[in-house]
């Protein structure tokens, strides 16, 4: 039923239909960003694609929002 | 009573008052809306020699590139020496750039097409080379106009500085035939002079002094980008076409990439031109067109996201002259408006050209050119 | 790609009221497209995870849902970034999606336009507001919904309205430990709540038998105003308020979640890229002005839902299908059948309905006092209230200018999240937006935007 994506490295479980963001906060990671200026930690906040706050970087590519980006089986995501 | 009233709290209200204050005179800025709410806030801050054929606007901008430069030192807002870097798409461009640059003789450096990407790592590898000039420079023009006024108010002894915000000027006193002030949305305020300042708006305001001032407003929208963690961009860059198409005459649609990073991050890039009165719909297809001679020039832009748009109008006269002067029409009125898109470059030199007009003395440049009847001799 | 079709609708949004808008044009024989930005239909209302949970009325959508699927082209996943009309009257819509090549774009041409875009949180910023682990009321509840994800363990629950309530009902119902709903406005608590003097007893006895079957106090006057901790949230300062919101006594609350919400924000900025009059809501919202068809100001352009007013899920299905009558009688005058009397009644109520609850939970000009100088103001360009303060001192007298000297409101949200907060500390009503850009969108899906005879009339000397 679930499946996995890693998180610098290591393994989260999602359950299918999960969104990026949500599998994170569900397994305890609630920040995967820091902001520019302050360095400032950031997560989830709006939750639906309007703040992004939740912006994160999968298999590479240039960041998305976590909170409306299905996680797919294999997904690699980056924190910085 | 103020010595000086400067309609337009712009950037070129706000030299012209900074200077004016500084000579003494006791200056009151009006303006309808709050500090740099009209062209001044919808541009990108250009402080820029190399687009500027020789002649007197050139002439303009190198001296106002040297008093930006002592004006940031008094803090408030940044100048960023960032230099502009024009580049060519064929020889036969390059060949026209190098000798333009030889001809309006300010610092530039000839790049050949090999050595472009040690100035700009990311450009598109297939340009045939460019200019650097190294005095272009950038300011936020928003900070700057505001920090000229604080400034202004706040260091010169003898003269006062006030600003009068959200006051609407509907018309002129008179004294005879010169201007003594101006009615507003709030009553009288009285003065020796007038400045017109009023950039786009200038036009309006001459006409309420009864003279004809061909100010008209020539749409321009920038892009701005995500902002990025690294900094792709590290100069102004633009193309060849941007120096043709400032100084054309088509009423429609023209384009040319302008490209450069901001310290928030964000890549701006301009640089439309349209004739379309003042008319604010968003056009997707001026913004595609942006997007694509970006890209054209900076491959690496191709997957990061523009997240706004905006537009502007700049003021523009006939001849793409600015108008700066005594209307010999009113005595009082002194113009100093239609700076089209250079007038955040062009503003120190305006308002301390103009303080020297208002003080009796010499103008260290010749402003014939620039005198506010020229247009009225031509049609005469 | 420019596909070589006009449709007769364009809908925008896949939430009650544009399924419901959709389907009433698809099942008399229009030609409909439908566009949302996620995975599934639904909305903020009837989220739902691919496995959904039980939630009143979503039987039902699901059954609209279908319906739809099978008469007209749904689009998921799609970002409409602009629509603009064009000389003969058609709008173009500008969207992209993401495929394995990456973003491109997808123009649609259509003779009329559904905005049903919806809405979002609207929140007030506090000392601490930005640390991990506070959410939105809103964020709170697409977790759970989208997710079956809690938000948390151990978690507040803050801000103004009756959408508190199913909020901490709903966490505390899938295992969190609600320790609180603060709502800032309402003196009298739950036994005198506004709902029950809107008709809807049934629904606030639900939601106070819940809260007190999880033993969820709820305090009236009362409201998170700052939040504590290092990389996240760690506890709260919950004050008792006045009448104007002024603190006038404080508690720390130890947590790890708070969902704050005070009202909301209709998403209405694909109306005002198109010109469409706006007006003023009680509580500041601004929203689309409709005619009793749901027609805009603007030929050709309908909207329903939240953007004309937020007033809940089921009466965006109502508008929503008014709508999509109103579109077939412009289409295919032959084909209405019967009047729209009852959805007519339905709507009124609901939208007095609507208008009482904004007049109920007002926000009130004390949170400002909440801040400190050191408090973001605007997240994404992380601009503090003193530098707000700062740009007012220099000549900054407008929402607008307060933006051009200080930054809140340039960033990656456009200022949709501290948007209202930066009209109020600039002590004006909020303008309608000007995003003409309204989602992000890559320059390379930007250069293939436009159709290719669109743009130059003149091309430049390169």
């Amino acid at each position: 039923m679930t499946f996995h994506i890693t998180v610098d490295g290591r393994e989260i479980p999602v359950v299918p239909g999960q969104t990026v963001g949500a599998a994170l906060h569900a397994a305890g990671v609630r920040s995967w960003r820091t902001t520019r200026f302050g360095g400032r930690p950031r997560g989830l906040f709006c939750g639906i694609g309007v703040c992004f706050d939740c912006l994160i970087s999968v298999n590479g590519r240039p960041p998305e929002r976590a909170c409306l980006l299905e996680a797919e089986p294999g997904d690699e995501v980056t924190t910085a | 009573m103020s010595d000086v009233i400067v309609v337009g709290a712009g950037v070129v209200g706000a030299a012209c008052a900074y200077y004016a204050a500084r000579a003494g005179l006791d200056v009151t800025v009006v303006d309808r809306g709050p500090v740099a709410g009209g062209t001044t806030g919808s541009g990108e801050g250009n402080i820029l020699v190399s687009d500027k054929e020789p002649g007197p606007e050139l002439e303009l901008a190198v001296l106002s590139n040297g008093l930006w430069r002592t004006l940031a030192e008094h803090g408030g807002f940044e100048f960023e020496a960032k230099g502009g870097l024009v580049v060519a798409e064929t020889d036969e461009i390059q060949r026209q750039l190098t000798d333009l640059a030889a001809e309006q003789g300010v610092e530039h450096v000839t790049v050949g097409g090999a050595e472009l990407r040690d100035y700009e790592p990311h450009l598109a590898g297939d340009l045939a080379g460019g200019v650097l000039y190294p005095q272009d420079a950038q300011v936020q023009p928003m900070l700057a106009a505001a920090a000229l006024l604080r400034h202004g108010a706040e260091s010169f002894g003898h003269g006062t500085l006030r600003l009068r915000l959200g006051v609407t000027v509907t018309g002129f006193v008179r004294s005879g035939d010169r201007v003594t002030g101006v009615r507003t949305s709030q009553g009288e305020i009285l003065g020796d002079a007038v400045v017109n300042a009023a950039g786009t708006w200038g036009g309006e305001i001459a006409a309420l002094a009864g003279v004809e001032l061909p100010v008209l407003p020539r749409r321009g929208f920038i892009l701005v980008t995500e902002p990025l963690r690294e900094p792709l961009i590290r100069h102004k860059v633009y193309t060849a076409a941007y120096v043709t198409n400032v100084a054309s005459d088509s009423a429609g649609l023209e384009t040319s990439a302008v490209i450069e990073g901001t310290p928030a991050g964000t890549v701006l890039i301009g640089a439309s031109r349209e004739r379309v009165g003042f008319d604010r719909t968003t056009s997707v297809p001026v913004l595609s067109r942006l997007a694509a001679q970006a890209v054209a020039l900076f491959p690496a832009l191709r997957e990061v996201r523009a997240i706004r748009s905006y537009c502007g109008f700049r003021p523009y006269c006939p001849d793409h002259l600015p108008v700066i002067g005594a209307d010999p029409r009113v005595p009082g009125l002194y113009h100093a408006c239609g700076h089209e898109g250079a007038g955040i470059g062009l503003a120190p030199a305006t308002g301390h050209l103009l303080a020297q007009l208002l003080t009796g003395e010499r103008p260290d440049v010749d402003l014939r050119p620039f005198r506010p009847e020229r247009f009225s001799e031509e049609a005469a | 790609m420019t596909q070589d079709l006009t449709y007769d609708l364009v809908v925008v949004g896949g939430g009650p009221a544009g399924v419901a808008g959709a389907l009433t044009a698809a099942l008399a024989g229009l030609r409909v497209t439908l566009l949302d930005s996620g995975a599934r239909l639904g909305g903020q209302y009837f989220r739902h995870a691919a496995v959904p949970r039980r939630e009143p009325g979503l039987d039902r959508f699901l059954r609209q849902v279908r319906e739809l699927g099978a008469r007209a082209d749904v689009l998921t996943r799609h970002q409409v970034w602009n629509v603009s009309r064009e000389p003969d009257g058609d709008v173009t819509v500008h969207a992209h999606t993401r495929d394995a090549s990456g973003e491109r774009p997808v123009t649609l041409r259509a003779r009329r336009l559904l905005i049903a875009t919806g809405a979002h949180d609207r929140p007030l910023p506090f000392p601490g507001w930005d640390l991990p682990g506070v959410l939105t009321a809103g964020g709170a509840q697409a977790l759970l919904k989208g997710g079956n994800v809690l938000a948390g363990r151990r978690v507040v629950v803050s801000g103004t309205g009756p959408f508190l309530l199913p909020v901490a009902t709903g966490l505390a119902g899938a295992g969190a430990r609600v320790l609180g709903v603060y709502e800032a406005g309402g003196g009298l608590g739950l036994a005198r709540h506004p709902l029950l003097a809107l008709g809807k007893a049934a629904e606030t006895a639900g939601y106070a038998a819940a809260l007190v079957r999880h033993r969820v106090p709820y305090r009236p006057r009362h409201a998170v105003v700052a939040a504590h901790g290092e990389r996240e949230v760690e506890a709260v300062t919950v004050a008792r308020l006045d009448a104007d919101w002024n603190v006038l006594t404080t508690s720390i609350v130890a947590c790890d979640t708070v969902a704050v919400g005070y009202g909301f924000v209709p998403q209405i900025e694909l109306g005002t890229q198109l010109g469409c009059d706006t007006r003023a809501e009680p509580d500041g919202s601004v929203v689309l002005a409709v005619d009793a068809a749901q027609r805009t100001s603007v030929p050709g352009v309908w909207a329903a839902g939240e953007p004309t007013g937020v007033a809940g899920w089921a009466q965006a299905e109502v508008e929503g299908r008014i709508a999509g009558r109103a579109v077939v009688a412009d289409a295919r005058p032959q084909a209405v059948r019967g009047s729209d009397g009852v959805l007519l009644r339905r709507r009124s109520r609901g939208r007095a309905f609507g208008a009482a609850l904004h007049e109920a939970y007002p926000v009130r000009p004390g949170w400002q006092g909440w801040l400190r100088d050191d408090t973001l103001v605007c997240r994404c360009e992380e601009v503090p209230l003193a530098r707000v303060r700062e740009a007012q001192e220099l000549g900054a007298t407008d929402a607008r200018s307060v933006k051009l000297l200080a930054r809140p409101g340039m960033g990656w949200c456009q200022g949709r999240i501290c948007g209202y907060a930066v009209s109020c500390l600039a002590g004006e009503p909020p303008a309608p937006p000007r995003r003409p850009i309204a989602q992000p969108v890559t320059l390379g899906a930007l250069s293939e935007a436009a159709p290719p005879d669109a743009g130059s009339q003149d091309d430049p000397a390169h």
